[in-house]
């Protein structure tokens, strides 16, 4: 087994007629995602390269029985894109669209909070699980097939980590970038949780960044219920302080968002830390012994 | 995107926020005349895009016009340091000249979006005024806050919870919850990230009045918020920021030599961290973003390299959605036509990096070419010493 995707899933395009859209969703195909569908408000009954351009993301499911929706197109369009999906059903949907409002998150994340769809992203680089299924932006030949399971917050520096894995002979299960924006669909403990139960999954590379909390709740995750070994790295350690106007970012932080105090909590969890981000390869070789 | 003080009162009070009658001056002839219009005794303050104005001298309290104008003058054109603008500080350009109020008790209220939270936050504390963040971190239990729910938006009982907390009794809590009330609908209807007031003052004849406010706009939502866009005030920003964001780059200026361009701000923020850890000092941070072309990665280059503390580059790209041929063409242009005379060490890795490479080895130019992140760390940082040592 393996996470989210795998060789049985069937992927709609939304925003399938821009260039971004094309360019990936031809990627995804070559490197043999099934890409069964495309959407496009307006240009209907069309085809890209022979897969069927629909209205809507209902009639797209009705027609080809696509099961998971990946989404390019431009900001102010995301929002609604990723509502119409979970509405039509859709049980996992990707959003790569970045620079999406955060107010429109804010709903979005509400809006799906009652239903059965999986929101990935936005602002990520998808989803893949190696020689099965790529969802996404994610360079395909980087990844070997295996049985690490990789989540990030940072697109190219999945790759990055990735890369050293593979070079170092670990292949990986499943790779799931959720995404840098602050209000995002899975989230760090989502995804431990669906690798802690998935069999093909050994050990698992957790990628955080500086701000927000997201990897102090990982860390007590993992505490609490991880069953299998982590390596983390934290980017960010040397970024310096942002500039700052008045005083509510640091109220509501509380001193969370710093690298030092991310590196702390997760390698109090029993997570080994890479020192850098050259590191993450060799620190999983020699977490796994 | 942040605003000033003037802008963001300007602003909240067509929102039927209660704020003080103002006047904003560029020169102390206008500020005199301000003030004079205003009446004595009023409140000259600095506007800058940066709080604690109070504890750095930025704000007065003035008795007649003359004193408005002297104060006024030894501000403008100058630079004013506080504790949130850095040891360079900020120029001061503007004045806002209000009308002083008798004030009882300072509070402090804000609405931020709470990220992990998934809605809007808001944060309120009796003890409001300069000394708010002392307050947060010696009595965290003094700091209320109130989640809201966005499909929702504040309700009564939530406003009743906070007024009670910050000690607001009989006609004071309904003042209190029309304020949140009408800051909430700011916060939505303008696409806020932050909007603080500090203080929110009740004077001594009851009434609430905001006396400072801070706000922060989302930038990814400015494409549906012209007016926003028209408050900005570019004097505020590195100019090296202002062009990066007008190419849709992100940068920010550091204070080291080796000028950096990545793709992905984590990667970006990663390669920072390296170049230091081998000793190294990054110039900038530079995220070329997903779906650069060649144009606007050769954009980058110039922009980097017009930093004149810039000893060295370093071109770090994991191609994903960009692909290492664009970066490569754009890198070898810009190169040529500005002519690089430091060391340039270039990692290509991902989406066609074969053609990438292929381009780079086939130009005439001398780039080193590096394999991983830290081959490409070690060897910018040994060639930017190395370049010193002969100089
Ligand atoms: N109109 C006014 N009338 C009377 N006092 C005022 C007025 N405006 C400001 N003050 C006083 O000056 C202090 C500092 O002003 P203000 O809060 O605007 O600037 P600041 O120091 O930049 O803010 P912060 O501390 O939030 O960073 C206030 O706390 C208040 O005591
Ligand atoms: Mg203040």
């Amino acid at each position: 087994m393996s996470i989210l995707v795998n060789a049985e899933t069937r992927v709609l395009t939304q925003g399938i007629t821009g260039a971004t859209g094309q360019f990936h969703t031809r990627t995804c195909k070559e490197y043999g995602t099934r890409m069964v569908a495309g959407v496009t408000p307006g240009k209907g009954g069309t085809d890209f390269e022979g897969i069927p351009v629909f209205d809507s993301v209902e009639q797209a499911v009705r027609e080809t029985g696509a099961n998971a929706s990946v989404i390019y197109v431009p900001p102010p369009f995301a929002a609604d894109a990723m509502m119409e999906s979970s509405d039509a059903g859709v049980p996992l949907v990707i959003c790569i669209t970045e620079g999406v409002p955060v107010q429109d998150m804010m709903r979005v994340k509400r809006y799906l909070a009652d239903r059965a769809t999986v929101l990935v992203g936005p602002n990520c680089p998808g989803v893949i699980t190696p020689g099965e299924c790529k969802i996404g932006i994610m360079p395909g030949h980087i990844h070997k097939r295996g049985r690490i399971g990789v989540i990030s917050r940072s697109g190219t520096l999945t790759y990055e980590a990735v890369d050293q894995l593979t070079r170092l002979g670990m292949g990986q299960s499943t790779c799931v970038g959720i995404g840098g924006d602050p209000i995002r669909g899975l989230n760090f403990v989502d995804v431990l949780a669906l690798f802690n139960e998935d069999d093909e999954t050994e050990a698992v590379v957790l990628i955080g960044e500086i701000g927000g909390s997201a990897e102090q709740d990982a860390a007590e995750w993992i505490r609490a219920h991880m069953k299998k070994p982590v390596v983390g790295f934290i980017v960010g350690q040397t970024a310096p302080p942002g500039k700052r106007m008045g005083h509510a970012g640091a109220i509501i932080s509380g001193g969370k968002g710093t690298a030092a105090e991310k590196v702390e909590a997760l390698r109090a969890a029993g997570v080994s830390m890479a020192p850098t981000p050259a590191d993450i390869g060799r620190t999983m070789k020699e977490r796994l012994g | 995107m942040n605003i000033h003080e003037y802008q963001a009162k300007q602003w909240l009070g067509r929102f039927g926020v209660p704020v003080p009658q103002g006047r904003v001056a560029a020169t102390a002839g206008e500020a005199r005349a301000a003030a004079r219009e205003i009446g004595f005794p009023c409140v000259v303050k600095a506007q800058i895009h940066a709080g604690g104005r109070g504890k750095a001298g930025g704000v007065k309290l003035v008795h007649d016009e003359d004193e408005a104008a002297a104060f006024a003058e030894g501000l403008l054109g100058r630079s004013l340091v506080t504790h949130q603008t850095g040891p360079e500080g900020r120029i001061v350009r503007r004045v806002w000249v209000e009308e002083a109020s008798r004030i009882a008790r300072e509070l402090y209220c804000s609405i931020v979006l709470d990220a992990s939270a998934g809605g809007p936050a808001i944060i309120a504390c009796r003890e409001g005024g300069m000394e708010i963040e002392e307050v947060a971190r010696e009595t965290p239990d003094a700091i209320i806050i109130e989640v809201v729910d966005p499909l929702v938006g504040v309700q009564p009982f939530q406003v009743r919870r906070v007024a009670g907390r910050l000690g607001l009794t009989g006609k004071e809590v309904s003042a209190f919850g029309a304020l949140v009330r009408s800051l909430y609908d700011a916060f939505l209807k303008s696409d806020c990230m932050q909007l603080e007031i500090n203080p929110l003052a009740r004077l001594e004849d009851g009434r609430l009045l905001v006396l400072d406010a801070k706000m922060n706009f989302d930038g990814n939502a400015l494409f549906r918020h012209a007016d926003v866009v028209e408050l900005r005030d570019i004097t505020e920003e590195d100019p090296k920021e202002v062009k990066a964001s007008d190419l849709g780059i992100s940068y920010v200026a550091l204070d080291g030599n080796i000028g950096c361009m990545v793709n992905g701000a984590g990667l970006a923020m990663g390669t920072m961290d390296i170049i230091q850890q081998y000793g190294g000092m990054p110039a900038n941070f530079l995220d070329v973003g997903g779906g650069a072309s060649k144009e606007m990665v050769g954009q980058a280059f110039r922009l980097l390299l017009s930093d004149d503390k810039v000893r060295g580059v370093l071109v770090n790209i994991f191609g994903g959605i960009m692909r290492c041929d664009v970066i490569a063409a754009g890198v070898i242009d810009a190169a040529r036509e500005i002519g690089v005379s430091v060391p340039l060490v270039v990692r290509l890795q991902g989406t066609n990096v074969e053609q990438g490479r292929e381009l780079l080895s086939k130009s005439d130019l001398s780039i080193i070419p590096a394999d991983t992140i830290a081959d490409a760390a070690q060897k910018i940082v040994e060639a930017v010493r190395a370049a010193e040592g002969r100089a």
